[in-house]
């Protein structure tokens, strides 16, 4: 729309032009020359192109490796966003790249909460010293098999690097998985032994069913395992009837704020005569979270149809998938999935011959957990900077591009498939009278058998931790991070707690994301601590002034307390902090980002390493 | 502003963007709001990028593109009956005489596709509230009134006019134009619009001022300048204007100067026109050294206050024409503050009788008409259109002839010169060169790629511009997406680049207005032997110095 | 435009500190605070700007909400009970003061800024030496011969890209780049100013409460120390580069114009000028 000025000195690549012409084909650049005497453009045609901006940088980084000014430029020329508008938002994301590559792949490795107890940082120096450009990562989502390793590759898919045998990776490899010819991430992963999660085939799941059993890239045998029943029963019912259903199942979002999905449904629904969007948040980020990863990777047929049976259900006609750019088997399955349901007449115009339109769009993230946010989230898709908005309105009312809109977790989504099947009393009939159905949870840390599991509502957390084959030899329980770095530590103390909504709420947690990290005691909780405070500080969008000044702060104290300062000299500044980051933030990155760390102080898990001896006695419980 | 609350505005011949920015954030707004803005350029200037449709007609040809819009909003029956029928005049005799503007006859007439017309005609036509404001891209032509008209008919034949947030909007290049019209500078009024032959309104000056009032109307710029090569005007006293460097043909305007007997400058600067006067008044600036008033284009009369004491000799505007009648043996002025002249005006002038100094002071400013104390002040003109039966005069249509530029493209001046405004100077650069703008560029002739391309010029070459009328270097810049045979240039650097040595000196004879907008020159290369066909005689001459003869 | 038809709007009743009062619907929590009376510290606000609420410092407690609310953009709705001056509000206020003043230099704010920290009791220095804490610490950009860039004193309030962008200039020279602590003012690649798309309206300085961006006369003058706001006075005029009819407020010190301004709630320009009314003055001196 504006009179933009384009100062780069340098053009864009052929390659450059080429990934851009192919990220916003469909759509075509704002700028029409119909003749030398007559062009299109304005306000309104750039609006409806804004959105292609991120998918654009995302093939810029793609093409050559990094942000170029010269392909920046085009991007901007192309979508008419001005350039330091579109600097701003392609450095808001981690994953993207501002200085000329000095490698074609990029080794991302985990050195967050759960990979740095299995040798993150040795690995992070073994594979720089044999010469990989590493960069150190928070939660990469695969804490099952630290410590995580994702590549970023120019002009090629990104891959994830898995250890054959489950353990961790090792430099070896990583160099293989580099130079691995192919180009995009194997669609046939294979789904036996501990890629296939470890309850794969077990009986009794529901959300998990599927996962390790299907072929992720098969539509025909999707469905021969069950697939696509939902959507026919969901079509026959009807949209009200449908959410009527997943109104009384007591669904909850399973995101971590569990707010009723059904109330949700119902406010977008009611907002008839505006359009209306459905958005998957599938940004999945929280560290320790990786089980949305687990279910799109076994399962992303499942997403498709439950994505829209959602999306016809609230007459939205247009959903929206958003997947952590470091999941690219999660991407690439979907992408396939996709393709797949557009082929078959399950997207699109005419939703299974209902005469229902329902498209489905898929975008990725670039490297910022503040995304999970499920305003920044809408400000990413829309292609500005993922800053949180200030709530009220809220997305029912005003969400994405300012339409009403309703967001959800994948793992909410995959619940509606059971609840459309059986209906909501029957599922609300399982679990506990407040948290009906079943959850997902991720064991990781000190467990044998790390991995996502399912469970019915009412499981204790020393269920869990049984089921994932107890703590292995040596480590005895020091403790367990709930719910994530959002969530709060609780000791073994805890370990009869029943794992509902209410049970943990009631204790002064929260089941966050599903998060049951375990820790031992040989663990250096001060560092871990401190790598929480330092993931809150690097994830920080910067926007509003308790947050983004706070979390500074509070990483400071962190360090001063593993140098000898004391609990007792940091305790009003830590209040302080927690005090203004929880009550005056925009969002709940600011809000909780003072939650485990002060039940980590609470717990006296600080005391004794690094900081001055002396209980803490008063948080024990 | 009203135009916030726009539904279509339509940019006819005005970079705003550039020449009248803090208005152009106000249009944004309107867009902002949902507003769809067309523009009508030769150009696609900055402010025709903010648009939905640019429109690039050829130089000179806004009549003939506004016929095509006028009859395709008459063919399509999009036209407003009810207020033709009650509010205006001699429609019947324009729906004949733009009957010839079909969409394709005005296409081959302007350059632009018919179906951009018929689109701008459809959808100017059916908002509920439209604009079109205009500034130089319209009246610097020797058809500037007439091309204004052309706009008008529009208004009428759609009824956006004399409502809120429809209308016309003239985009004002000073502070006071407005002002200086209010206050009777026009050759055929008096202050507050007042017809200098209306023997009543004469006779209540002449009682007020306690003098006799030529019947006669007076002559304008144009006229000024014709009358001093009959010879027949000997003095003049030229206040804030600098004729030798503004006036389209700069050479003649120099020439008939010279002739003078008798010619007195009063002016803030000592411009090129001061250096030729007998005598110079220098003066406080109006903006920043004087009490006064200015009144926008919006007709809001604001108060100007005095920042800063004059330099130097300098005095205030009206000690010095106090002190002159004083000289001139008329010593009854006293010395009147700019609030008693003020106070006096209202009395006077009927549309500014509401408007006391203290409201001045106190609202930060009114528009006029405002005929009360108690009365709010008008936010738009001609609401009176709206009455049933109409208010005072109907309001006529106007079946004006498109006629081409003055000055011919030929074999010889194949290409059309048109001069525009660069954000950051002003007019001739007097006030605007003292400021070191990081975003000043100089003076540059822009060509069209495929021009350049057949001249055999690239970027940053020096080159030879003439016209009918003399020759200068410039440097050329090639611009893309620019229309072939269509050159631009700012004019605010005459002190290096005096472009006005090359523009036309056609003149609206009904405005006075000279046509900058459109001249017909030549580029040339400028070899090592110099300019061809001058045999070296301009080798090694310095950046837009004279080439042909200097009167 | 002032003159405008305002339709009569209907009223709102809230409780706002214990008192029972009716404000026009639509208005924000911070408009119900001025107009009774209620003194409250904002930093990112501005009159002729969209809130953003990223300051923090105007929080207050609606009963109800778990969180403090925004009072610059919360609209206020019947039967809110809000109240502004609790513990919860007092912590929170004086902590964004703390935080902001502990990373930038506030000495150039304006003086009720002082005079909040010192209402609400701020220590900044209880965040750790300067020396030991991170910081907003750095050069100061002069570019050009207009514009000073000092972002040691930025607050990241975002008023400047407001005046850049949608809300008055559409130029979008500037915009936030970077996250968190890291998050800062940024032309495109942090070209400089002159090879950016700025074209020097000024008004990004016109809104900035910091300082950080400022005149070149006015920072070469506080270097010298000669810049003395009390010998000051100021003037409103009218620009006399178009027919537009912008307001100038002409800061003069010393018989000499030192800087121009317009006013916030002047109907033409909301306090927005271009490089010609903003700079066009030195004329006047030549």
């Amino acid at each position: 729309m504006p009179d933009l000025y384009f100062g780069a000195t340098d053009e864009a690549t052929d390659a450059e032009r080429a990934a851009v012409a192919e990220a916003i084909a469909g759509f075509g650049p704002v700028v029409v020359r119909e003749s030398e005497r007559l062009v299109h453009a304005g306000r309104a045609r750039t609006m409806e192109r804004r959105h292609l901006l991120l998918p654009a940088l995302h093939a810029l980084q793609r093409a050559s490796g990094w942000i170029s000014p010269g392909g920046l430029d085009h991007v901007c020329g192309e979508l008419e966003v001005p350039p330091a508008e579109a600097y701003g938002v392609a450095t808001f994301y981690h994953l993207f790249t501002h200085e000329p590559p000095t490698a074609d792949d990029t080794v991302h490795v985990c050195d967050d909460v759960a990979c740095r107890l299995f040798g993150a940082v040795d690995l992070i120096d073994d594979l720089r010293s044999e010469g990989h450009h590493v960069k150190a990562s928070p939660c990469l989502g695969q804490c099952e098999r630290g410590p995580a390793v994702m590549v970023q590759r120019t002009g090629r898919d990104d891959l994830t690097v898995t250890a054959v045998d489950g353990g961790p990776v090792t430099t070896a490899e990583v160099a293989v998985a580099i130079d691995t010819a192919t180009s995009t991430p194997s669609v046939t992963l294979p789904q036996a032994g501990p890629q296939a999660g470890p309850q794969a085939g077990s009986d009794g799941l529901r959300l998990l069913a599927r996962v390790g059993v299907v072929d992720p890239a098969s539509l025909e045998d999707y469905r021969a395992h069950g697939g696509y029943r939902a959507l026919e029963a969901a079509l026959a019912m009807g949209g009200d009837r449908v959410i009527a259903e997943v109104t009384a199942s007591g669904l909850s979002g399973r995101g971590g704020a569990a707010f009723p999905t059904g109330v949700k449904w119902r406010g977008v629904a009611d907002q008839e005569g505006r359009p209306r969007h459905l958005v998957c948040n599938a940004d999945e980020s929280e560290p320790g979270t990786f089980k949305d990863r687990v279910v799109m990777e076994g399962d992303p047929f499942s997403l498709v149809e439950a994505m829209t049976v959602a999306g016809t259900a609230i007459g939205a006609e247009q959903g929206w998938l958003y997947i952590r750019g470091e999941y690219p088997v999660a991407t690439a399955r979907l992408h396939h999935a996709i393709d797949e349901a557009y082929a078959a007449g399950l997207l699109g115009d005419d939703v299974a011959g209902s005469g229902l339109r329902f498209d489905l769009m898929l975008r990725n993230g670039a490297g910022a957990y503040i995304c999970g946010e499920e305003t920044a989230l809408f400000n990413s898709l829309e292609g500005k900077r993922g800053e949180p908005r200030n709530k009220p309105p809220f997305p029912t009312t005003y969400g994405l591009f300012g339409e009403p809109t309703a967001i959800n977790n994948v793992e909410t989504l995959v619940n509606v498939l059971p609840i459309v099947q059986m209906g909501g009393e029957a599922y609300a009939a399982e679990g506990t009278e407040r948290s009906p159905g079943t959850k997902l949870f991720c064991l990781s840390g000190r467990v044998n058998r790390p991995g996502t599991y399912e469970v019915e509502f009412g499981a204790t957390l020393r269920d869990l931790v049984d089921l994932a084959g107890g703590l292995v030899d040596g480590s005895e329980m020091r403790a367990v991070m709930l719910g994530g770095a959002a969530g709060s530590f609780v000791g073994p103390e805890a370990l009869d707690m029943p794992l509902t909504l209410e049970d943990t709420r009631a204790a002064g947690a929260s089941l966050g994301s599903g998060v049951i990290m375990v820790f031992d005691q040989n663990d250096d909780m001060v560092d871990t601590v401190r790598r929480i405070a330092e993931f809150f500080r690097d994830e920080s969008c910067g926007q509003c002034v308790p947050c983004r000044v706070g979390t500074v702060r509070q990483e400071e104290v962190l360090v001063r307390l593993g140098r000898g300062s004391t609990i007792d000299d940091e305790r009003d500044l830590l209040d302080d902090l927690a005090t203004v980051m929880r009550d005056a933030s925009i969002c709940g990155l600011g809000q909780t980002a003072s939650g485990a760390i002060r039940s980590a102080i609470e717990l006296g898990l600080l005391d004794g390493m690094g900081a001055a001896g002396g209980g803490e006695g008063e948080g024990s419980r | 502003m009203e135009i916030e609350e726009a539904d279509v505005i339509v940019m006819w011949g005005s970079n705003a963007r550039n020449a009248h920015p803090i208005f152009f954030h106000h249009a944004l707004r309107g867009v902002a709001n949902g507003a769809r803005m067309w523009t009508v350029d030769p150009r696609r200037t900055g402010t025709a990028k903010f648009a939905d449709h640019w429109l690039g007609l050829n130089v000179g040809t806004d009549i003939g593109l506004a016929h095509g819009v006028a009859r395709e909003i008459i063919a399509a029956g999009l036209t407003d009956d009810e207020f033709i029928e009650n509010a205006t005049s001699g429609y019947d005799e324009f729906v004949a005489f733009v009957e010839p503007w079909t969409l394709e006859h005005t296409s081959e007439v302007t350059g632009v596709p018919a179906e951009a017309i018929r689109d701008l005609a459809h959808a100017y036509a059916t908002a509920d509230k439209a604009q079109i404001c205009w500034t130089l891209g319209i009246t610097e032509h020797h058809t500037g009134v007439d091309n204004v008209q052309s706009l008008c008919n529009l208004s009428l034949l759609t009824g956006h006019v004399g409502r809120w947030g429809s209308g016309l909007v003239p985009l004002r290049g000073q502070n006071n134009v407005q002002g200086g019209g209010d206050m009777g500078a026009l050759p055929n009024k008096l202050t507050g619009f007042q017809d200098v032959e209306d023997d009543e309104a004469r006779a209540k000056f002449e009682a007020a001022w306690d003098c006799t009032i030529p019947p006669a109307i007076g002559w304008n710029l144009t006229q000024m300048f014709e009358a001093m090569e009959r010879d027949e005007l000997k003095a003049v006293y030229c206040i804030g204007e600098n004729p030798v460097d503004s006036e389209a043909d700069a050479k003649h305007a120099r020439a008939m100067l010279e002739r003078l007997d008798c010619l007195v400058v009063q002016d803030v600067f000592m411009t090129r026109t001061a250096e030729m006067a007998d005598v110079v008044f220098p003066a406080a600036l109006g903006w920043a050294e004087s009490d006064g008033t200015a009144t926008n284009s919006e007709r809001r009369v604001q108060r100007m206050r005095a920042a800063v004491p004059p330099p130097g000799q300098a005095r205030q505007e009206v000690e010095i024409i106090n002190d002159l009648a004083a000289a001139m043996g008329d010593d009854g002025w006293g010395n009147p503050t700019p609030e008693d002249l003020w106070e006096e005006l209202r009395t006077v002038s009927p549309m500014h009788g509401g408007m006391s100094w203290a409201r001045l002071e106190a609202e930060g400013g009114v528009q006029w008409p405002c005929p009360t104390e108690d009365h709010p002040g008008s936010p738009f003109l001609h609401g009176r259109l709206w009455e049933r039966p109409v208010g005072g005069r109907r309001a006529p249509f106007s079946c004006v002839e498109d006629q081409p530029p003055l000055d011919e493209l030929t074999d010889e001046f194949p290409l059309r010169l048109t001069t525009v405004r660069a954000l950051d100077s002003y007019n001739t650069g007097v006030q605007t060169e003292h400021f070191n703008s990081p975003i000043r560029t100089g003076e540059a002739l822009s060509l069209s790629v495929a021009d350049a391309e057949a001249l055999g010029v690239v970027d940053g070459e020096r080159v030879a511009v003439s016209s009918r009328r003399g020759s200068i270097h410039m440097t050329v810049e090639v611009e893309e997406h620019l229309a072939v045979g269509l050159c631009h240039t700012t004019f605010h650097f005459p002190e290096t680049t005096d472009i006005n040595q090359i523009t036309s000196d056609a003149v609206d004879p009904k405005a006075g207005t000279a046509e900058f907008k459109a001249a017909a020159i030549r580029v040339d290369k400028l070899s090592s032997e110099g300019l061809p066909g001058e045999g070296g005689s301009g080798e090694g001459l310095p950046d837009g110095e004279l080439v042909g003869d200097r009167a | 435009m002032n003159e405008t038809a305002v339709s009569v709007s209907t009223m709102v009743e809230l409780t706002l500190d214990g008192e029972s009062v009716r404000v026009p619907e639509g208005s924000t929590i911070l408009d119900a605070c001025r107009r009774e009376g209620i003194d409250t510290p904002t930093l990112c606000w501005a009159e002729n700007l969209t809130p953003v609420n990223v300051c923090r410092v105007c929080v207050v407690e609606v009963e109800g909400s778990r969180v403090l609310v925004p009072s610059c953009s919360r609209k206020v709705e019947e039967g809110m009970v809000v109240a502004t001056d609790t513990e919860r509000v007092r912590t929170s206020r004086r902590m964004v003061y703390e935080l902001l003043a502990s990373s930038v230099e506030m000495d150039r704010a304006a003086p009720e800024v002082q005079a909040w920290m010192d209402h609400y009791g701020a220590r900044p220095e209880r965040m750790g030496d300067r020396s030991e804490i991170a910081t907003q610490a750095q050069p100061v950009k002069v570019q050009d011969d207009l514009y000073v860039r000092d972002y040691e004193r930025c607050i990241l309030c975002y008023k400047c890209v407001e005046a850049c962008g949608d809300d008055a200039q559409h130029t979008y020279a500037i915009a936030t780049a970077g996250r968190g602590f890291d998050a800062h003012i940024s032309t495109e690649h942090d070209v400089s100013l002159p090879d950016s798309a700025c074209v020097y309206c000024g008004n990004c300085i016109g809104v900035c409460p910091t300082g950080a961006l400022a005149f070149k006369t006015e920072h070469d003058m506080r270097e010298a120390g000669t810049w003395d706001e009390s010998r000051q006075s100021v003037a409103t005029t009218v620009c006399s580069f178009c027919g537009v009819g912008c307001n100038l407020e002409l800061h003069v010190q010393d018989e000499r114009i030192v800087k121009v301004t317009s006013p916030a709630d002047h109907s033409v320009t909301h306090g927005h000028l271009c490089i010609k009314g903003r700079f066009g003055w030195q004329h006047a001196h030549a």
